[in-house]
């Protein structure tokens, strides 16, 4: 059964603080959802769905929060598989209204990770508590080393090379000085990357995301009640998901759930590459967006270097990517994947002004939780205006 | 008692043995590495688990490895704030392949980090790094 066009994004909104010691994630998280449900001209007595996930949040987060906001929906999603639940909870949230369980689903993330001061890839890495752990943290894993050894055995294989894979943090900065809200704005070249030091080999300090405060919300319901709404509906075409881990000591690290989650999209959706005007790749590391190019099909396996050099990726390129300046330099508070969907959003109403792609009448987003090079899950959504 | 002093000065994180693992952690202690196979299927498997995710076989056999192996990939890790490895910077992370077939995360430890390379023939160190726990950690083999 198909979801195409039969849901859609109607509402969307990001938080505009990048530093909030004055907030907490709960405020931040009620202030997008008004900004989101102001978007497309709904009331939260319009709300029956609630979808989120954070990294602040306890086990039992999603009923907290509905306890915060004095809701009771009919639909609850709590999934929390990283950065990327928030495409996943669009596409949960698209099946459960197309289902009949709700009618108008909110997604919401917000947190303080950069006012907390969360050591977000440098701290002892994910996974405590998981059956996994006690085989890796005597080792001292970080997030940026596991997404790092991707990196290096790409380079190994490919002769990828530290300037293809800075040319990338060089572009989402310049898409951020077209973006007033981006934390970080003055350009940076590939010598700039390439000088910063390394954090963990072989990736550079600017080849890491930043890490900021804030939060987004999106409004999902059926395309026929978003029709009537005050923005123009980004209907939901196709969806995936799915996980990489080490496979019981099996696994080849450059093939990652994007492989699977795009494939998945791509088919359901019933689009081609050819169709994808722009897309938003969770861009944690640098390495995350090549090695995610490369396992949507945008390019060969091995030709993502070359693939992402010459401005291709740039706004007015011939892919343009992370039009908001990405989690490398706009925002990065923890997890970043309701910012995928927002952006592609705006970018399909045309909303993005110094930033506008042209003609962008279809998106992909595709969220990365975890990491490349243990464990993670990616997440797939195809967008269209039409 | 000396032991727990030592566990004490031992900064590091260490594992949470239980029983599905305890047989692979005593095995270390002795400075002898395993890996797991199926007994119906043959599939094998690194972390230990308490059946076959081929074939959902409970009948497992330990197998004993070698001990030599390949680097996959690695990383030199320069920055982590978190308790004992922050002293201990730079150090190199690594997935070591074994001769025998599946990939563990370890350290290369007795090589300089500049020297650290992929596809690198490597062989297992065995660190006591408290009384109760030895970790497989591997060098560049001789």
């Amino acid at each position: 059964m198909s979801l195409s066009r039969k849901t859609a994004v109607a509402g969307v909104y990001e938080h505009p603080s990048r530093f909030a010691p004055d907030k907490n994630m709960h405020q931040i998280m009620a202030e997008s959802i008004r900004g989101a449900l102001d978007d497309c001209g709904l009331t939260i007595k319009d709300v029956d769905g609630l979808c989120s996930a954070g990294i602040g949040m306890s086990a039992m987060g999603i009923v907290g929060l509905c306890d915060y906001l004095n809701l009771t929906p009919n639909f609850m999603d709590g999934t929390n598989m990283g950065g990327s639940s928030f495409v996943a909870h669009t596409a949960h949230a698209a099946a459960a209204i197309n289902a009949g369980l709700c009618e108008v689903a909110v997604i919401v993330y917000g947190s303080t990770a950069a006012s907390s001061r969360f050591a977000v890839g440098t701290g002892g890495g994910l996974g405590a508590g998981d059956p996994c752990h006690m085989f890796e943290s005597p080792y001292g894993p970080t997030t940026v080393g596991a997404y790092a050894m991707v990196a290096q055995r790409h380079m190994h294989d490919y002769g990828t090379t530290p300037e293809q894979l800075a040319e990338i943090a060089v572009t989402m900065r310049h898409h951020a000085s077209l973006n007033p809200a981006a934390k970080y704005r003055d350009p940076i070249t590939v010598e700039d990357v390439l000088a910063s030091r390394i954090i963990s080999s072989p990736l550079h300090l600017l080849d890491c995301c930043i890490i900021s405060d804030g939060g987004g919300a999106l409004v999902v319901t059926s395309a026929e009640r978003a029709r009537d709404l005050k923005k123009k509906p980004a209907y939901i075409l196709g969806t995936g998901e799915t996980s990489r881990h080490a496979a019981r000591g099996q696994r080849d690290f450059l093939e990652i759930a994007a492989h699977q989650s795009g494939r998945l999209a791509f088919e359901r959706a019933g689009v081609t590459h050819k169709d994808i005007g722009m897309a938003m790749i969770y861009d944690s590391f640098t390495i995350t967006v090549l090695a995610t190019l490369e396992n949507l099909g945008f390019c060969k396996r091995g030709e993502g270097g070359s693939f992402i050099t010459g401005g291709r990726l740039r706004y007015d390129g011939e892919l343009p990517i992370n039009t908001d300046g990405g989690g490398l330099s706009s925002n990065h508070p923890g997890m970043r994947g309701i910012f995928l969907v927002i952006e592609a959003v705006k970018q399909l109403r045309g909303e993005c002004g110094p930033r506008q792609v042209k003609d962008c009448a279809v998106a992909l987003c595709n969220g990365t939780g975890g990491e490349l090079g243990t464990r993670h899950s990616a997440a797939t959504l195809i967008l269209s205006n039409r | 008692m000396p032991d727990e002093k030592e566990k004490r000065r031992y900064a590091k994180p260490l594992p949470h043995i239980d029983e599905e693992t305890r047989p692979w952690w005593e095995a270390a202690q002795r400075h002898e590495l395993y890996i797991q196979q199926c007994r119906d299927c043959g599939d094998r498997r690194f972390h230990p688990r308490t059946l076959c995710t081929n074939c959902m076989s409970s009948r497992t056999e330990w197998v004993k490895c070698g001990g030599r192996g390949k680097i996959y990939t690695f990383t030199v890790t320069n920055q982590n704030g978190s308790a004992g490895f922050r002293d201990s910077l730079p150090y190199v992370l690594a997935w070591v392949e074994l001769d025998e077939g599946v990939k563990l995360l370890t350290n290369i430890v007795e090589c300089p980090p500049a020297q650290v390379k992929i596809d690198m023939p490597v062989e297992v160190v065995f660190d006591d790094v408290t009384p109760d726990v030895t970790l497989v950690k591997f060098r560049p083999a001789h």
